[in-house]
């Protein structure tokens, strides 16, 4: 018990697309692949459901790094929504490195409904860089 | 009475008062002086009388394009019961290059129908920051400021000086590069030309140089000064979410605390929902109290966007905003791909 208290791990708030993701992630479990149990799944219609509201509110909430995943640019189930919400990332992601919010906090990628390896494989990259980083003080909330 | 602020200022009453007249227009949408030197107050003239108020000089910080919507809202008269709703009348507004962009952004979000709109273009000469006019002054007592073509002639208590225009001219529109309104119907004042800007974001490069935490510790000691007034968003043309999300209760994306994480919050998708459709037009942070420095955050989105998407906002009305379109060619070196080094550098 005492050893567990003392190593420190990250929380990772994952935003998955119902169509790929968070079915590739289905697959990694199904498929008894081990990664780290740092993630907390949120299920979105699609990645272009995600608003920068979303995400800021889970570095607010104490986030320690978060994952967006979504279909490959191609296959979003409803056509674009990957497409627009890539831009909208790449501005997120500007805006934050900016005011000094570590890259390594917030992580795209893209995973389909067959890629239950990659996504553990993800996940424990994810994992690796937001380890290194600490645990996030910058945007939580204190009160 | 004399200088082109003030040719420009009866070219402007002489041009709201012939549209009035005819008829055409049942407001003019401009500004006159405030109650305090060196500021002026959004003003629309209904009347021969009122025009006579209008004013144009180097203290204009504000953006006309801001009260246009709402403007339009207030003189389009009320439906009868069970009848379709009222067209709005026409207005003229006063345009520079940035104020006119704006406008252009307005017709593009459905905001603003263009036929309902006299623009009357003007080149900005650049506005004048207060803050730095009163920063070279013996006391901040100012009784008033005559403006000069190159000079701003300042008397306040005990002192009377001189102070070269150029150098008190807002950051923003030192490296302006379209002073010249875009869209316009009439033309007051001289013609001056695009201008070319060797380095229009020097002004982000020293953040930039600094690491993550020294990025953080700029960001966090400027703009922990916030007492959320949210007059930044009440100046910006952009602004018109009839319920900003400031002040949505479920969910709560900004909580009401003083802590820091919802202040940052606050400024942080603000300047978010700006990206695109910025145009540097500097109303935001010429009305902050506490002086600051918000532009920073909306020019390196202005940045980004002209980098990455090859857009610049408010030059046609005909082009798609950059984050309502897409292309299958936008750069993702951000998307990690497992197995490989994934994302160091943005
Ligand atoms: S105007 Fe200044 S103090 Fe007021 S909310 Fe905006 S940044 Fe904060
Ligand atoms: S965010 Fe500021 S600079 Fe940009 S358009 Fe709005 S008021 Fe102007
Ligand atoms: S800050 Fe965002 S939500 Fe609020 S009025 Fe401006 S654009 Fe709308
Ligand atoms: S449906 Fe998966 S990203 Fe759009």
């Amino acid at each position: 018990m005492d050893g567990m208290r003392q190593k420190w791990e990250p929380k990772i708030i994952a935003f998955l697309c119902t169509w790929c993701s968070y079915a590739g992630a289905d697959l990694a479990g199904v498929s008894r692949l081990q990664y780290p149990p740092s993630l907390r799944i949120v299920k979105v219609p699609c990645t272009g459901r995600i608003s920068a509201n979303m995400i800021l509110d889970a570095l607010r909430s104490g986030a320690d790094g978060v994952l967006v995943s979504g279909c490959h640019p191609g296959d979003c189930h409803y056509i674009s929504g990957n497409l627009l919400a890539r831009r909208r990332f790449a501005l997120l992601g500007k805006l934050l490195d900016f005011i000094g919010i570590e890259p390594g906090r917030l992580n795209f990628t893209w995973i389909s409904a067959s890629e239950g390896e990659q996504f553990a494989e993800v996940v424990q990259q994810v994992t690796k860089r937001v380890r290194a980083l600490g645990p996030a003080t910058r945007l939580v909330k204190r009160l | 009475m004399r200088g082109i602020v003030h040719h420009i200022t009866e070219e402007l009453r002489n041009t709201a008062r012939e549209l009035l007249a005819s008829g055409r227009i049942s407001a003019f949408l401009g500004f006159r002086e405030g109650d305090h030197p060196m500021t002026v107050a959004p003003f629309a003239a209904r009347t021969a009388e009122e025009v006579e108020l209008l004013i144009f000089n180097s203290f204009c910080v504000l953006n006309s394009a801001n009260t246009i919507p709402e403007l339009l809202r207030d003189l389009t008269p009320p439906a009868k019961r069970g009848e379709p709703p009222n067209e709005p009348p026409m207005i003229g507004v006063i345009a520079t290059g940035c104020w006119s962009r704006n406008i252009v952004v307005q017709i593009q979000e459905h905001q603003v129908p263009r036929d309902k709109l006299v623009i009357v273009g003007v080149a900005s000469r650049g506005m004048v920051d207060r803050r730095k006019v009163l920063a070279k002054l013996p006391n901040s007592d100012v009784y008033s400021v005559e403006e000069q073509d190159h000079l701003l002639l300042v008397r306040g208590r005990g002192y009377e000086v001189e102070i070269p225009r150029w150098e008190v001219v807002r950051d923003n529109c030192r490296s302006c590069s379209h002073p010249e309104a875009v869209d316009f119907d009439l033309w007051i004042g001289p013609k001056t030309g695009p201008r070319s800007i060797d380095a229009p974001f020097q002004e982000l490069e020293e953040i930039e140089g600094l690491g993550a935490a020294g990025r953080w510790e700029w960001f966090s000691n400027e703009f922990s000064r916030c007492i959320r007034c949210y007059a930044c968003r009440n100046a910006c043309p952009l602004c018109y979410c009839p319920t900003c999300f400031v002040d949505d209760s479920r969910p709560q994306w900004v909580g009401k605390s003083a802590d820091f994480s919802d202040t940052a919050t606050f400024h942080l998708l603000r300047a978010y929902h700006c990206a695109g459709r910025c145009t540097d037009c500097g109303a935001c942070e010429s009305v902050c109290p506490m002086d600051i420095p918000l532009r920073k955050l909306t020019k390196k989105l202005y940045k980004a966007v002209k980098e990455r998407f090859g857009f610049e906002p408010g030059l046609s009305s005909g082009a798609t905003l950059p984050l309502s379109t897409f292309s299958s060619e936008d750069r993702e070196e951000f998307i990690l791909r497992p197995g490989g080094p994934g994302q160091e550098e943005r």
